[in-house]
């Protein structure tokens, strides 16, 4: 029973890898989409130090939040790696 | 020592670095050609990354676009660097694992075709090349604008250089170059951003530059630009001036273009592992981010300094404007590149720089302005920025070596993947299968050779439309190769008669889009404006249409007809799963 052992595992590890990808991709539309795009003039109402909110977000934050994103990805999905025995030697 | 020899000593020392790295790391087999052996540690290959996706668009132009545009440049800012995302949660790894050399081979094997792989071949040529000619005409500028040659001899020179270290050394010798070339490149951006944020603000990280006051003052930058612009008539500077679904979907367009283009995702191909493919991705993003989060600041600030300096105090006092005579020794310089221009409108020998559509008429008439008389083209602004900050000259040879590095890298990088297409998709798998090693690795030389050719005529001549497209590269890649591959990992249920639906609907709907309203070849059949537009989005941003008709056609077909064949289902579980990539290249 092996075979469908490893299969089970498998299809868990790419259901976790999924939902590790739409997590980070809705934080992505929030930051950029969001903040930066729809929402902008109402955060421009806020102001911290000399940016308008929702100019700092469409020109600087939103590039942060990427960085973010993709180490929390790489090691959220290192670790998966482990968790299902699937990583690379 | 004068600006000529000292920018002729940087730019030749430069150019040995390049050629030395090139003979020290020129490739052997076709698996140093075409993906460096994949032996690449994963924080060079984000520099290579940097390098390879940076281009003259992003050093010479962007901040120029930002500085005019104000909160309107976001779209670059955004579009730009986040694809990065898309591509490290949603390609990168996968793509790394599959293991092979080229991204048509993915959509050829993913999808069993041969007609898919050469749709993808023809879009990747098309992409490339409209990309490669933007790149050789920079290079062509930055010469004989620093060098003070022709334009020819400028490309000349540049075709000879990435002919050695591209057609020498494959990809192995044009990731080394770029890790060297990255590092020019950011070095001459961020040294004169550091040197203007501090004299304009007091603060030497321009980021937070931005955000500080102006130095002397208790008003911030931002606020006080803002001021002055409006005062002269233009948008306010942190607000936009397009509606917010075309920046939406120009964003969009963007950001998947990014994730699509070869060149950027082959060099995924060249990492070790499925692990060093996704932190790659995030150091490649993290030194794009060094240069990108300078951009929003050196483009404010080069708005403020050019402002403040043809209108030196409020707008209406008469001596507010800079006499004519009395202007700076760089304003004299651009004038005689025909890229900046001065016309004494009103005849008071001073600059009146407004702007004329949209200013009360009745107050500009009180004032005695008879319309603007300051014409500045915008892709001069970083290059002339050191100078317009009085930096010292070593700075200003240090920006020219920077501008030809970004072009020279990105134009090496597409060069490769168009030399790879040819010699490894269409002859070695499709029209002429029986052909060795040795011939094949001599056959992407040759194609190499040849693409800098072409590369350099249309730089040298660029066709009219060259311009206008580069931007539709984007488009093109978002809405055909980004859907395909992507469909081809996430699922398995896409097939074959799908996939080539889906990319040729995305295509002809996104080219033809574009053709209706700019006329490639043929004159528009449609004036380009936001009335014509559908659901107000410029052809710009079309590009996330396509994206979407391609995903809606290709599953729709898919449901329609078979599934794929249980071979190429074993493929997509194979990439799913990041054990094995080693063992993947042996194949």
């Amino acid at each position: 029973m092996e075979g469908a052992d490893t299969e089970a595992r498998s299809r868990a590890y790419w259901r976790a890898n999924v939902r590790t990808v739409l997590f980070c991709l809705a934080i992505w539309f929030v930051a950029s989409y969001g903040a930066g795009i729809l929402l902008v003039e109402p955060l421009n109402a806020i102001q911290i130090g000399g940016f308008p909110l929702g100019f700092w977000f469409a020109q600087q934050g939103s590039i942060l939040v990427f960085l973010v994103l993709i180490a929390f990805y790489a090691w959220r999905m290192n670790r998966l790696d482990r968790e299902y025995d699937v990583h690379e030697p | 020592m004068d600006l000529k020899t000292l920018t002729y000593l940087v730019v030749g020392a430069t150019f040995a670095l390049y050629i030395g790295i090139a003979i020290w790391s020129r490739a052997a087999t076709t698996g140093e050609f075409y993906v460096a052996g994949k032996g690449v540690h994963p924080i060079a290959n984000g520099m290579a990354t940097g390098a390879d996706w940076m281009s003259a668009a992003s050093f010479l132009s962007m901040a120029g676009l930002i500085a005019f545009l104000g909160y309107g440049g976001s779209v670059y800012l955004m579009g730009w660097t986040g694809g990065y995302v898309l591509l490290a949660m949603l390609l990168a790894p996968y793509l790394r694992k599959y293991g092979k050399f080229t991204v048509p081979e993915f959509i050829g094997d993913r999808y069993y075709s041969s007609a898919a792989r050469v749709v993808a071949v023809v879009c990747l040529i098309f992409i490339s090349f409209v990309y490669v000619a933007g790149q050789m005409r920079g290079v062509g500028i930055v010469f004989s604008r620093f060098m003070e040659v022709s334009i020819e001899t400028g490309l000349v020179v540049g075709m000879g250089i990435v002919f050695i270290y591209a057609v020498l050394g494959g990809m192995k010798g044009i990731t080394y170059t770029q890790v060297a070339q990255y590092v020019v490149l950011i070095t001459a951006y961020i040294v004169p951003a550091v040197f203007i944020s501090f004299q304009l603000t007091g603060n030497p990280i321009p980021p937070l530059g931005l955000g500080s006051t102006v130095a002397g003052t208790d008003q911030y930058l931002l606020e006080r630009l803002n001021q002055i612009v409006t005062d002269l008539g233009f948008a306010a500077y942190t607000e936009g001036g397009k509606s917010t679904i075309d920046i939406f979907a120009i964003t969009a367009a963007l950001m998947v273009g990014t994730a699509g283009l070869p060149h950027v995702i082959v060099r995924f191909f060249t990492v070790p592992s499925v692990r060093d493919a996704r932190s790659s991705a995030g150091w490649a993003l993290l030194f794009i981010a060094l240069l990108y989060l300078c951009a929003p600041a050196v483009g404010a600030m080069a708005r403020y300094n050019l402002t403040s300096t043809v209108q030196t105090g409020p707008v209406g006092a008469a001596e507010s404007n800079l006499v004519y005579a009395d202007r700076p020794e760089w304003m004299q310089r651009w004038e005689q590149t025909g890229l900046l221009k001065f016309q004494d409108k009103n005849g008071d020998g001073r600059i009146q720089y407004y702007n004329d559509a949209r200013m009360d008429p009745a107050r500009a008439q009180q004032l005695g302005w008879q319309g603007n008389e300051l014409t500045v083209d915008r892709d001069i602004l970083v290059l002339a920025n050191p100078e317009i900050a009085r930096l010292p000259n070593w700075v200003i040879a240090l920006v020219a070596a920077g501008g030809i590095a970004a072009a020279l890298s990105t134009a090496a990088g597409l060069l490769l993947v168009i030399s790879s297409a040819i010699s490894h998709d269409l002859m070695k798998s499709t029209f002429a299968r029986g052909i060795t090693e040795r011939q094949e690795l001599l056959a992407g030389r040759i194609a190499a050779g040849v693409a800098i050719l072409i590369a350099g005529y249309l730089g040298y001549n660029p066709p009219g439309f060259v311009a206008e497209v580069v931007a539709f590269a984007f488009g093109l890649a978002a809405s055909s190769l980004f859907p395909a591959i992507m469909m081809g990992i996430f699922s398995v249920r896409v097939n074959r008669e799908g996939a080539i639906a889906g990319m040729l609907s995305g295509l002809i709907f996104t080219l033809g889009y574009i053709i209706y309203f700019k006329g490639i070849f043929i004159e528009p059949l449609a004036k380009n404006v936001a009335e014509n537009w559908l659901f107000g989005i410029s052809p710009e941003g079309i590009g996330f249409v396509g994206m979407i008709l391609n995903f809606v056609v290709a599953i729709a077909v898919s449901r329609a007809t078979a599934a794929p064949p249980q071979e190429v289902q074993d493929l997509v579980a194979f990439i799913r799963s990041p054990r094995g990539a080693q063992a993947a290249m042996e194949h």
